[in-house]
This record gives C-alpha cells, structure tokens and sequence, in this order.
C-alpha cells in the first residue's frame, strides 16, 4: 500500500465576505473580493495531516484546480502540513464552467497517476454547495465512498468512517483505496504558523494542464441568470381577523 | 518571532499618577478620555431629556440624507436592542439609531448632531459590562455595524488598520491564513472600537498586552464632526511610542498591532488545596520569567458550578487554568517548570492538552464559567465585579471577599485573570428581589473599596460605568477628576459625547 492521500482544495469566496451579484446576472463579484480554502476542505487537509502526524499514511498531496490564484490555496494546505501540491491549471471560459463532474473526472485521473490510497475531500464547497465531487470521483473510481464523515479510524487495508446522516450516525466500513468526504465535526483545523507558512514556501508544486490527464473539460450545464434572493418585505399590521382575511384574499392567498 | 512583545502588566497603572499630557503609560487620563463615549452614569436627578419632536423632524431627513434610507431607524424594537448591553442595568433606548458606513459619515452625521446639540452615543457589539451604551439623555445611537471592513494588512510590520464595527473574532478569522492573529480576548465577541474604548484586557493579557499596548493610531471623530488621527495620518509607528490623546467620538479606526499565531499551544489545569497556593503559584511562574499566555483562577464555588453545567470532574477547590504558547522544545521547558512550582505548592496533577478538540475541552469550563454562574440559580440575572490589586495581595483581597459573600448569603463565584491581579465576581442575583439587589450594591462598593485600601483599582478592565463614578474619585482623587472634566470640556463643550457620565 503506498499510504498516499489525494486532499482537493477548493478555492473559494471567503465566508465572511458579503456576496454581491454582477449587475449583469451572469455571476457574483469575484473582483477584489476575499478568497481562502473552502472550510470544508480545511477539515480535509487537517484529517490527512492528522493520519501523517499518527505515522498512518506517508504522504500528503494537496490539489487544487484553477487558474494561478489556486496555487495559494495549495500553499495554505502545505502550511498546515501537506507534503507537496499540484495545481491543475484551468481558467478562462474553462473555469468559469468548472463543476464537480469535471473536478472528479481530473482528481480520478490523479488518483490512479500517483497512486493514491485515500481521497479525502471536504463535503461541499460554500459557494456552489453541490456536494457532488466526492461521490462522483468514487464512482469514477469506482471506489467505495464514506462522505459527511465525522470520524475517521484507519484499521490496515480497510478504512471504518462513522458518517453524520439524518437519523443519527452511520458506520462504515470501507476497502482503501476509498473517497472520504469531511464533514463540520470530523476535526478543528489547525491554524497556520508563521513558521510553517515560511516552510511551506519551500515545498514543491507540479502545475498540470488538463489535457495531459487525458480530462475533457467540456460541462453540459449552462447558467443562465444569476439573482440575489428576493428583498424581504416590510409586514404589515392588521386590527382584526376580517381584515386578515381581507388582506389574503386580495393578495391572492386565499 | 513575535511581532511587538511587552512586559508591561497592567496592573501596574494604579500605582502611577494622573500626569496629563504624557504618553500612554500616563495612564488615567488617556484611558478615561477614551472611555467616555462608552461609559454612563446613573443620573441622580432622575430626568431624562429627549429628544423634542421638532427638532427629530429637522434631522431626521439630513440624517436619511448621509446615511441611506436604511440607515436610519425610529423602530422601537431597534432603539431598545441599541440601548442595552450585557450588564444588568436596564434599557436605555436612544431616540433614534444611525448606522453610518464610513467615516465621512460619521462625521457628517457628528455635525448634523452637533448643530442641534444632540448627544452621541456610540454602539459596536453591545457586549459590554457596564451599562456604556445607555442614552441617558437620550440622543443619537450611531450603530457601527456596517463598517464592518478590514481595511489594511500589512503582514510583515505586523500591523492592521480595521474599521470599527469589525469584532476580534472576525479580525482573527480574516487573518488565519496569514499566520498572524490579533491575541486581546476579552471573552465576548467585542468590536474593537468598543475594545479600544473600553481598553479591553482579557485572558491573554497577561502575554500580548491590553488594548493599551496593542493600537497604534486611531482615527478619531471628535464631538463636532471634525476627524482626527491620533499619532498623525497614515502613521504606523512600530514600538510603543505613540502620542494618544484622543477623546472624542467612538467612531474610530484603529490600527492594531498583531502577532504570530503560537506555533503550538498547550493548556493544563491544575487544583490547589487553597488560594494562598494557587496566587503563589501564579506569582512564582511570572517570576520564573515563563512567558505564560493565559493564566486564570476559578474558585471553589465556580469549579463546583462548572462542573454541574458542563457535566465535568473537576475537583472542586481553587483552580488554575494555564495555557502555554510556543515551540516544541520551549513548551517542554515551560510545562516543566511550572509543574515543579505547582507541585511545590501543594497543587494535583496537571490534565493536560495539545489539540484543538482537547483544549476546547479542557477550556470549556472557563469559557463558559458565566453561564454556569447563572444556571445556579435559574431565572437570575448575573453581574461581574471587577477589581485588580497587586498580585501579592490577591489572596488577602479573594479570602476577604469569599467571607463577605458568605456573610451576606450572595451568590458569587470567583473568576479571573490571576497574571494581572485582576479578578470578577460573578454575581448572581434576582434583579426583582430589591433586598437581594441592595446587598449585591453593597458588597460591590465594599470590594471596590476593599480594593482601593490594598492600592488596586476599582475597575479592571470593565470601565467605570454605572455606579463606579465615586469610587473613581475616589480612586484618583478629586484633583484628577477635575483635571478630567477640564479636558472633557476642552474636547467636547457641549457634553455631546455619550453625556452623563463620570464627570
């Protein structure tokens, strides 16, 4: 077993920042706005950095795609303790149309180029919430996925993920090579040093184009408009039930 | 490997005199200057002015003109939301809440108020502990809400200019990826206009400093609009000189200083047979020059309390809750030393963690040590004291107040901040029990005097706030008081700035 891990980082709009949609409709501002790593692949990176650190797993490979700003989402995945990186470069058109089934196909062909054992992914990114990838790169794979995992235990060639699902926890347990997908409670990542921000800089990422794994970016999805949530309205008062009722009829709810 | 590292301990300040346009470390002056806009006091005649109808009727349009639509609101729900914080004083609703989104508009909005001298009354988080937002006279409630940005990180000179409606949490949280953070943690989510008003201290002081030390430069809206930078514009000295006077507005920018996120972190937990061992300890491992990062006591009464409300073990006696920073090989060393000093005084075994997950943990009982105060008796309301003496006289000042508590049947569990001397009463009381209220009124003067005869200070950290305005004069005595006055009526003439308050 080579006990390498594949970590995706995905870089995305910070959370805290206020989303504002173009005035054209085909997108949100993405210009000047704060990015960082999608927090669900945070947890991601420091599960895998946590299975190195436990002498578990050898190696730690970050990857992110998309055009070169990805590559400082790699370095923050190399700060908080990933071995090296590979950024595949996308951009343009191609990134913009970007989603979970090209994402899968591109991180299935890494997997199978360096020999992983292990995917893990956080569960869906903050700005598209498809929460796809994982369990479109298992299938790709066709690899056994344990997705919203809030516990992970490595037991040899097989990995148990006890999962958050709706009626309570699930356990299962799954024959590496596997696709993990991290959910909120799996761990609290770690914060990155000054220290291992400055080692980090040393650590080597390969950049990879698409077309040399063979991956066709082409999307079937196409985006049509994009809104902002209907402004919330002011509420009124009524005296009087009649006048409630009065008020539903004319506005058609009744 | 940090950025800016002081030595400087707060409590230190009571024993240094008011000198009047001195730097920083001259401190009451400056610190009371700040803490104006944020501080009210009790109005003993009982009237309270409000606004009149026609005069809201002029403002109101110029106020909707600077600030938007939205900016401005008479709703009765927000003015009373913007007329409490934390504290158990009661609501004191402005007549009219503005949210300005810059600091043009504040300033403009500072004028319009001036002209037809409305008071002012800043608002950031509403977190504070003392009553500081109240609009005794009602007035203008400026929300700083909406300046919400960071503005200016300059990672290598360690330094970030913030808008003021930016809370320390969500500072850090834009920082994580820097490596930096932003160390001051006063407990709540407070913004750090509030936090420079109130110069919030914390847990971590007792390392990283208070506000005191940590702002370089703070723009500044004086109470007639006019804007001002307190060590120049654009100014970001390193080091600690700085020439700080402001005194005007709450409405400001500060540039703060930061400092590398500790590349490892380890908190322990420690129980002692008495106070007397756990002060000795503290005192011992400053002495020791351990750069200690966070060092806080609960008493008997808290530990028991804690333990109910978060389902823990801990065994109940005093306790110390210590977190260490640093590398690998200076945390052994750290951890090592203070064990022996422990051990020596009587105290248990560390429990000890290194991981987030464990740490929180571990910390779980502190951090929610105020809710665990209120769940001993269900329905209370609760409010902190917070007095700081010396540190040598911390355990005379803690066994005396421990035996007024229980003279006078008061529910008070002890937490604080043994590194500066400072320690909160946590204070359960039932606020519709006037007996019950008139006794915690009492106890809090005696400890604010009890304090005062031991060369400490009345107020911590807090701020002077409802009540403290004699023990204040006290404190410093009548000649600093009026020093103060003078310059509040050269700063602000027209006692527009958060009015009714110490002087």
């Amino acid at each position: 077993m080579s006990a390498r891990v594949l970590v995706g980082v995905k870089r995305v709009i910070d959370y805290a920042v206020k989303i504002r949609v173009k005035p054209d409709n085909t997108g949100v501002v993405t210009d000047g706005v704060k990015h960082s790593m999608n927090p669900f692949c945070e947890i991601a990176v420091e599960e895998a950095v946590k299975l190195k650190e436990k002498k578990l797993i050898k190696e730690v490979v970050a990857v992110s795609c998309g055009p070169q700003q990805a590559q400082e989402t790699i370095r923050t995945a190399l700060a908080m303790g990933a071995d090296r990186g590979i950024h595949v470069e996308v951009s343009g058109k191609d990134y913009d149309n970007l989603g979970p089934l090209q994402v899968s196909k591109i991180l299935a062909a890494l997997a199978k180029k360096e020999e992983t054992s292990l995917i893990i992914l956080g569960k869906q990114a903050i700005d598209d919430d498809c929460n796809q990838t994982g369990q479109m790169t298992a299938a790709l794979l066709d690899w056994p996925q344990g997705t919203f995992a809030s516990e992970v235990v490595l037991e040899g060639d097989k990995v148990k993920v006890i999962r958050e699902i709706d009626g309570g926890l699930e356990t299962v347990r799954l024959k590496m090579p596997a696709v993990i997908t991290a959910d909120l409670r799996l761990n609290t990542p770690r914060y990155a040093t000054l220290p291992n921000i400055m080692k980090a800089k040393k650590k080597k990422i390969d950049v990879v184009k698409p077309g040399e794994l063979g991956v066709d970016l082409t999307s079937h999805l196409e985006v049509l408009r994009v809104d902002e949530p209907p402004q919330r309205q002011a509420g009124m008062k009524v005296e009087t039930v009649e006048e409630l009722i009065s008020r539903l009829k004319e506005a058609g709810r009744m | 490997m940090n950025g800016i590292v002081t030595t400087h301990r707060p409590h230190v300040r009571q024993s240094e005199t008011l000198v009047c346009g001195q730097r920083a470390k001259g401190l009451y002056c400056w610190e009371i200057l700040l803490l104006w806009s944020w501080l009210f006091v009790r109005f003993r005649c009982g009237t309270l002015c409000l606004l009149q109808g026609d005069v809201l009727e002029q403002v109101l349009p110029a106020f909707c003109a600077v600030a938007g639509e939205d900016g401005v609101s008479l709703g009765t729900a927000v003015r009373e939301q913007h007329g409490r914080d934390e504290s158990v004083h009661s609501c004191r609703p402005p007549d009219v809440v503005v949210w300005p989104r810059s600091v043009e508009e504040v300033s403009a909005l500072a004028k319009i108020c001036h002209r037809h001298r409305l008071p002012i009354v800043p608002f950031g988080t509403g977190t504070g502990l003392e009553g500081g937002v109240g609009a005794v006279k009602g007035g203008v409630c400026f929300s700083l809400r909406k300046m919400d940005r960071v503005l200016d990180l300059h990672q290598e000179d360690f330094d970030v200019t913030v808008e003021p409606g930016v809370t320390r949490k969500a500072l850090n949280s834009y920082l994580r990826d820097t490596g930096l953070w932003f160390p001051v943690d006063p407990g709540a989510d407070a913004s750090l206009c509030g936090m420079a008003a109130t110069s919030a201290s914390g847990t971590n002081a007792v390392r990283y400093g208070t506000m005191r030390e940590n702002v370089l430069n703070l723009e500044v809206v004086l109470a007639d609009g006019t804007v001002l930078h307190t060590a120049g514009e654009g100014r970001r000295p390193s080091g600690l000189d700085r020439d700080l006077l402001s005194g005007g507005s709450g409405v400001r920018v500060p540039l703060g200083v930061l400092y590398g996120i500790p590349e490892l972190m380890v908190s322990t937990v420690c129980s002692f047979p008495s106070v007397q061992a756990a002060v000795d300890s503290t005192v011992q491992v400053l002495q020791a020059g351990i750069p200690i990062a966070r060092i806080e006591f609960l008493d008997d009464v808290m530990m028991d309390a804690c333990n109910r409300f978060s389902g823990l073990s801990y065994a109940v006696s005093p306790t110390l809750f210590l977190e260490f920073h640093g590398s690998e090989k200076s945390l052994e060393e750290q951890v090592t030393i203070t064990e022996d000093i422990t051990r020596g005084n009587g105290g248990s075994d560390f429990s000890w963690a290194q991981d987030a997950e464990t740490r929180g943990q571990l910390w779980k009982a502190r951090h929610d040590a105020w809710y665990a105060a209120l769940a001993l008796r269900p329905g209370c309301k609760a409010y902190a004291t917070d007095v700081c003496v010396p540190i040598s006289l911390l355990p005379h000042i803690i066994v005396e107040t421990k035996k007024d508590l229980t003279e006078n049947r008061l529910t008070g569990p002890i937490a604080g901040h043994v590194g500066d001397g400072n320690f909160h009463c946590l204070m359960v009381l039932d606020p519709d029990d006037p007996d019950e209220v008139q006794r915690v009124h009492q106890f809090t003067e005696r400890l604010a005097r009890r304090a005062l005869s031991l060369n400490g200070t009345c107020t911590g950290e807090h701020g002077v706030g409802l009540g403290k305005r004699a023990l204040l004069q006290e404190e410093v005595g009548p000649l600093a008081i009026d020093v103060m006055r003078r310059l509040k009526a050269t700063l602000d003439p027209e006692n527009l700035m958060n009015p009714g308050k110490i002087l």
